[in-house]
């Protein structure tokens, strides 16, 4: 097969072609270190703060769509035709400021300064998107970008009004955008990349069929999709990820499409590529879903990346297998497909063959009858980590529970179902009384730990409270709000 | 024309930051920014793995054997003293000898070709040692004897034991108030350019440069004369800043020298929260008498504190907590004691309010308590404990509060505010609301404005006027954020009456001030915009005795207005005006100095006046929690807040909102957790969880009391600004306390613990149905 060993992209307005990026090598490290472009800052190097913050753009299903993400945990190979911006490029000729840099300084939206350019970023892919953004907007804009000084007021002011400064059709980035698509499709040549060092090789497979090859090739390399957990194996824990194989410009594990009773998630889409089909579908997993991490987080990470590394703690595995879904495993051109219960086997133990990767998740749609939740409760409400996620899903009829789904995360060593509370739903009847029971029978699915996130005590005491929750929130007697994002 | 025309960013209007522009463009440069001389070597830290040990000896041959690495330093490398105590205990090894004192330690130093090799090699030494008990915190440090790790203060005033005799209802209680990590964006960095002879500059991110310069100094075994500490500025400190920084000096100085190369040094983020201290944490004993009516008789408290394997800056912490274990309130018997606990932790250090913030939740939380022993508005308790009247004016250090501004203050937010309607209507939703339930508090601050190491109290500064009229600013004080360079050009400007852009601020370095004191204790303007403006005068009377000399007129014909120079009748612009006095050789420079005037403090005894003044302010708090998750929304906070008269309305609002929302994090969501090893989990924003733009008030009204002026001569009747309102966070804690006390009819003070995450907020609630 003919390879390519160059990793090509556009810095701002300059052609980058690099001969020799390793597997491990981030894009921030670059922009600094390299390329002497310090405005963009590493602040905790794990995808939490967002002083990193930087756009990429990328020729997906839907176009040239420029999206903010985390330098500091995205590797450079990744970045691989693709146009980066950093906070170098947004002022105009002659140092001019750009719109939202200008409601930045009248607003005093900054203090010490330093998570300012990450600030400035998030703000301009929001004004890009939604010009005139309510302060909410602004806020859920903002969960990926850490403020130690200001207290966020006046950014959250500044931000709402950048309108009054300029306007998208005139920016920038939209000025060239035709002629960024021309260079950035010059950039596709259809083949195999394969560049660094041997011992810590970068491999971008040319398509969904090339990886399946490349992993047959390399039947333990690792598997890079968003890199919002394996950017941290790198930065936090200096482990080796070489060879690694890169699937993030894959688009067709990107599509999410339903397909007759159910939707098929490729294993590459990322939370946001997700968000329009659940607003249609699964509507009660958007509240959820927008306080999985920050935005420039959602922007990386996949559904399929999330299931695959096996976490206990990951946000999505509970709610999808409390609907049912099932995951499609690839192995060369063999496909095999698992209940997505039965894929997590022990802690850090998965149901997943050298060589084999997740191709797709299919979720079954809800049916009238069918009640669905999600929660999760965190130290912080937004971009924190679960501890305690549960997926609550089961069929009403005549007032009978039936095919009760209960699937908790933070409960156990893996995401897992809490099969004696739903033996206690199904066939009862939709009463307090058998509620209490199903959270009196939580106490026989889990054992949970106590961590910093959470004790054992208020792990046990929340969950059960989760499913009084449920109650209350779908029974049709009570009036009162259960939650605060109803209050 | 003379009244019609005025300068640009003149004191008190709300000028943006000088560093705005250079902010949001990303050209402000921070230390990682600074462009490295050729051949720089980067240093990175080696750390323990136990809390508590013998140190036998540490195996570095796969350390050395990794490419690109230049060598290690360990305490065999020091050529001075091995100690950075700040307050010369000499408790503070750079790398310890002989043993490990908690989990974390900085141990060796590996350096290398590139930051990355040296970070990867550091993980390769062998460590070998004998592991000792540990003790974590500071009740298992007594329970275990340790010692304090410096000596405790004991403040008393009254009758205390007699009080209790015949008292008419006493409370026993105690409240855990939890750490804090100072989450600057910016982590700690220095970068060492080695020089001739002992020579060596340090550019680093410290709020301390002249501590950083004497440290650097001892360690190197060289006079203070050789070593030029540098900061242009710091992307955030809050006073983690202050001392911390010096190890980091330290480490890349001492390696400069070793191998005569330069050395830069940046611990990663959980390097940098695992390595370095917090705020101490503290369990707060309390008893407490008062009346029927809830007014106290009598405190007793018992504060004791995390400290940490050393000393660092626990003693004026600790103080600190008692110096502000009063809040606002008049305690007419009163016993304060603090144990400062030496624990098997990192040594814990300043932190924005300096232990005052921990003094103050001791305060509120006894107003708590008799508020609910009586059945009364938690804020009539308040009120009926305020300073004032005649004999109720002396803290438990003796010093009279002679400026209290509290009574307007208060009554204003409580109307503005409308406190009392949203109690009522907060306690008849909680009664139809089973699960969601509301808390509304209102609390007030008062803080003390000073080192109490009263010979901190003093600044310098020093003021070029360039012959072309332009101006050089240099003075001691560390720009970290809160805009203290742009308020003291605001001095200098309207001093000189000149544009704000005519003046060119520079960075902080020991060259140009020797001797500074840390820009801390929320003093940076109060004593260096006093110590520039003492320049300018000094330029000024130079430039009026030449004006009066060569114009024939007299001091008052010769006014500087609005970037022009009146004398007598004729009208010079400013840059002309300075041409001829240049010609004329006039010296156009000058070195101010400013000291606090009626200061004085005498720790054995606990008596004095350590403060100069008071700042004052208030906010009222609401909020809602789940009780069936203890999850939590503030929904509205109203703050009125006494800056006295505001140099910078704009930057003081931006001081007053930062500090509420960082207290709003120490008090819900920022919680240090150790495990049973010592090893700090909670060690980046992944696990450690400061407030998002989500979780600050849904309504948020903050106004400074512009009625206020300091009734000292502070900078233009200014007050400072950084820490008191960092204590207004404390509305929300008090909030969160009183939904909390709802599920059980307000009959019990739920007594939260610090930080009141969702977890303990969920546990107090069972706790308190289960007592019914």
């Amino acid at each position: 097969m003919d390879y390519q060993r160059d990793i090509r992209f556009i810095l701002n307005g300059t052609d980058v072609a690099l001969d020799d990026v390793s597997a491990s090598q981030t894009l921030l490290d670059f922009l600094r270190l390299e390329r002497r472009l310090t405005g963009s800052k590493e602040g905790c190097a794990e995808g939490d703060c967002g002083a990193c913050t930087v756009l990429v753009g990328r020729l997906g299903n839907a176009g040239l769509v420029y999206e903010p993400i985390n330098a500091c945990i995205r590797f450079l190979a990744s970045i691989n035709g693709c146009h980066v911006v950093t906070v170098e490029h947004l002022s105009g000729p002659k140092g001019r400021l750009h719109p939202v840099q200008e409601a930045m300084i009248e607003h005093h939206g900054s203090q010490c300064g330093f998570c300012t350019p990450g600030f400035v970023m998030s703000l301009y892919a929001l004004w890009m998107q939604t010009p005139e953004p309510t302060s909410q907007e602004v806020e859920t804009a903002l969960q990926g970008n850490l403020c130690r000084c200001t207290g966020y007021e006046p950014i959250i002011k500044a931000a709402v009004a950048v309108s009054r400064y300029g306007t998208p059709s005139s920016d920038l980035l939209n000025a060239e955008r035709a002629q960024i698509m021309t260079r950035l499709q010059a950039l596709q040549h259809g083949k195999r990349i394969v560049s660094g060092p041997k011992d810590n090789l970068s491999i971008i497979p040319a398509n969904v069929d090339d990886l399946a090859d490349c992993l047959l090739s390399y039947p333990n390399a690792t598997i890079v999709a968003g890199s919002t957990d394996v950017g941290l194996w790198v930065t936090k824990f200096l482990r080796k990820i070489g060879p690694a194989i890169f699937t993030g410009h894959l688009n067709a594990l990107k599509t999410v499409e339903r397909q007759g009773g159910q939707l098929k998630i490729g294993a590459g889409a990322s939370y946001t590529d997700c968000q329009a089909i659940l607003s249609e579908h699964l509507p009660h997993l958007l509240p959820y879903w927008n306080r999985i991490a920050g935005w420039q987080v959602r922007n990386m990470g996949t559904v399929g990346g999330n299931i695959a590394n096996g976490s206990p703690i990951g946000d999505t595995p509970p709610v999808l297998i409390a609907l049912g879904a099932e995951i499609t495993l690839r192995h060369g051109a063999a496909r095999r497909n698992v209940p997505l219960e039965k894929f997590f086997i022990d802690y850090g133990k998965q149901d997943r063959a050298p060589a084999e990767f997740v191709e797709s998740i299919q979720v079954p749609l809800p049916g009238p009858d069918d009640l669905n939740a999600a929660y999760k409760i965190s130290k912080r409400r937004d971009e924190d980590i679960s501890s305690v996620a549960v997926g609550i899903h089961m069929t009403v009829t005549g007032n009978v529970i039936s095919n009760a789904r209960i699937a908790f995360g933070g409960m156990a060593a893996t995401p897992k179902r809490a099969t004696a509370a739903e033996a206690a739903l199904n066939g009862q009847r939709w009463t307090r009384e058998n509620f209490e029971a199903a959270a009196a029978a939580l106490a026989e699915d889990f054992e949970p730990l106590t961590d910093w996130r959470a004790s054992a005590a208020y792990r046990k005491l929340s969950a059960q409270n989760l499913l009084r929750r449920f109650y209350l929130e779908q029974d049709a007697q009570s009036a009162a709000p259960v939650q605060l994002i109803n209050a | 024309m003379k009244d019609n025309v005025s300068i640009t960013g003149t004191a008190h209007s709300d000028r943006i930051h000088d560093s705005a522009s250079k902010h949001v463009t990303g050209a402000a440069d921070y230390t990682d920014d600074i462009t490295l001389p050729e051949g720089t070597l980067h240093a990175y830290l080696g750390v323990s793995d136990v809390a508590h040990a013998t140190l036998l000896d540490i195996d570095y041959t796969d350390v050395l054997a990794t490419p690109g690495v230049i060598g290690i330093l360990t305490a065999e490398d020091v050529p001075g003293v091995n100690d950075l105590s700040p307050t010369g205990r000499n408790d503070e090894p750079v790398f310890p000898t002989d043993l490990i004192q908690f989990h974390g330690q900085p141990l060796f130093a590996v350096i290398a070709e590139t930051r990355d090799i040296a970070r990867h090699a550091a993980e390769k030494a062998k460590i070998n040692c004998d592991v000792l008990p540990h003790a974590l915190d500071p009740i298992q440090a007594q329970q275990a004897g340790y010692p304090h790790v410096t000596a405790p203060l004991k403040l008393e005033r009254g009758d205390v034991d007699g009080a209790f005799e015949t008292a008419s209802n006493r409370i026993k209680g105690r409240i855990a108030v939890g750490g804090q990590d100072h989450m600057y964006l910016e982590g700690h960095i220095a970068l060492a350019i080695p020089g001739e002879d002992d020579d060596i500059i340090v550019h680093s991110s410290t709020q301390h440069p002249s501590e950083a310069q004497h440290m650097v100094a001892q360690v190197l075994g060289v006079p203070s004369n050789a070593v030029v500490v540098n900061v242009r500025r710091m992307g955030g400190g809050f006073g983690g800043k202050e001392s911390q920084m010096n190890l980091f000096c330290a480490v890349a100085a001492m390696a400069a020298k070793k191998w005569n190369r330069a050395v830069k040094i940046r611990p990663d983020r959980d390097q940098d929260m695992t390595a370095t201290g917090k705020r101490h944490d503290f369990v707060i004993d309390y008893d407490v008498s008062f009346d029927a009516a809830g007014r106290i008789e009598a405190v007793n408290g018992s504060f004791a504190a995390r400290c940490g394997f050393s000393s660092d800056l626990s003693g004026p912490v600790t103080d600190r907590a008692l110096f502000h274990a009063d809040n606002a309130y008049f305690y007419p018997n009163v016993r304060l004691e603090s144990h400062p606990m030496k624990t098997n932790t990192v040594s814990n250090t300043a932190f924005r309010g300096f232990g005052g913030p921990q003094g103050v939740v001791a305060a509120e939380r006894i107003i708590e308590e008799i508020a609910y022993a009586t059945g009364q508005d938690p804020l009539d308790v308040r009120k009926a404990n305020f300073y004032g009247g005649k004999g109720r004016d002396i803290t438990p250090y003796h010093q009279k509060v002679e400026d209290s501004i509290l009574e307007r203050l208060v009554e204003e937010l409580e109307t503005t505010s409308d406190y009392r309607q949203r109690r009522k209507d907060i306690m008849a939703f909680n009664e139809t609301s089973p699960v969601l339930k509301k808390g509304i508090a209102l609390t007030p601050v008062k803080f003390g404005i000073s080192f109490t190491a009263t010979w901190y109290n003093q600044a310098g500064a020093l003021v070029h006027v360039y012959n072309d009229g332009s101006i050089h600013l240099n003075h001691g004080g560390t720009e970290m954020g809160q805009g203290l360079n742009t308020k003291v050009a605001q001095i200098v400007a309207e001093a000189f009456q000149v544009d704000f852009e005519q003046i060119k601020i520079t960075k902080t370095t020991t060259e140009k001030v020797p001797n500074t004191s840390a820009t801390a204790a929320s003093s940076g303007t109060d004593l260096n915009g006093m110590a520039a403006l003492n320049a300018v005068e000094q330029i000024k009377a130079r430039l009026v005795e030449f004006a009066t000399r060569t114009w024939g007129v007299t001091a008052e014909e010769v006014s500087f207005h609005a970037n022009h120079v009146f004398i007598g009748k004729d009208i010079l612009t400013f840059a002309a005006f300075i041409k001829q006095a240049y010609l004329a050789r006039v010296q156009l420079s000058a070195a101010g100095f400013y000291k606090t005037p009626k200061i004085h403090w005498d720790r054995a005894k606990g008596q004095g006046r350590p403060f100069y003044y008071y700042a004052y302010g208030a906010a009222c708090s609401e909020v809602t929690i789940d009780t069936l998750t203890g999850e939590y929304r503030v929904e509205r906070t109203d703050i009125l807040h006494d800056v006295g008269r505001s140099l910078n309305p704009a930057l003081d609002k931006g001081q007053v909102e930062g500090a509420f929302i960082q207290g709003m994090g120490w008090l819900t969501t920022e919680e240090l957790w150790w495990d049973n090893a010592g090893r700090l989990r909670t060690h980046a924003p992944s696990t450690y969880k400061i407030p998002l733009a989500s979780d600050r008030p849904r309504i948020f009204n903050v106004n400074l009391a512009d009625w206020s002026e300091n009734r000292e001569l502070t900078v233009k009747r200014s007050k400072a600004v950084g820490e008191p309102p960092f204590m207004l966070g404390i509305s929300v804690f008090e909030a969160l306390s009183m939904a909390v006390a709802s599920v059980a009819n307000y009959r019990a003070c739920p007594r939260l613990d610090a930080p009141a995450t969702p977890e303990r907020v969920l546990l107090a609630v069972a706790r308190l149905q289960a007592e019914g």
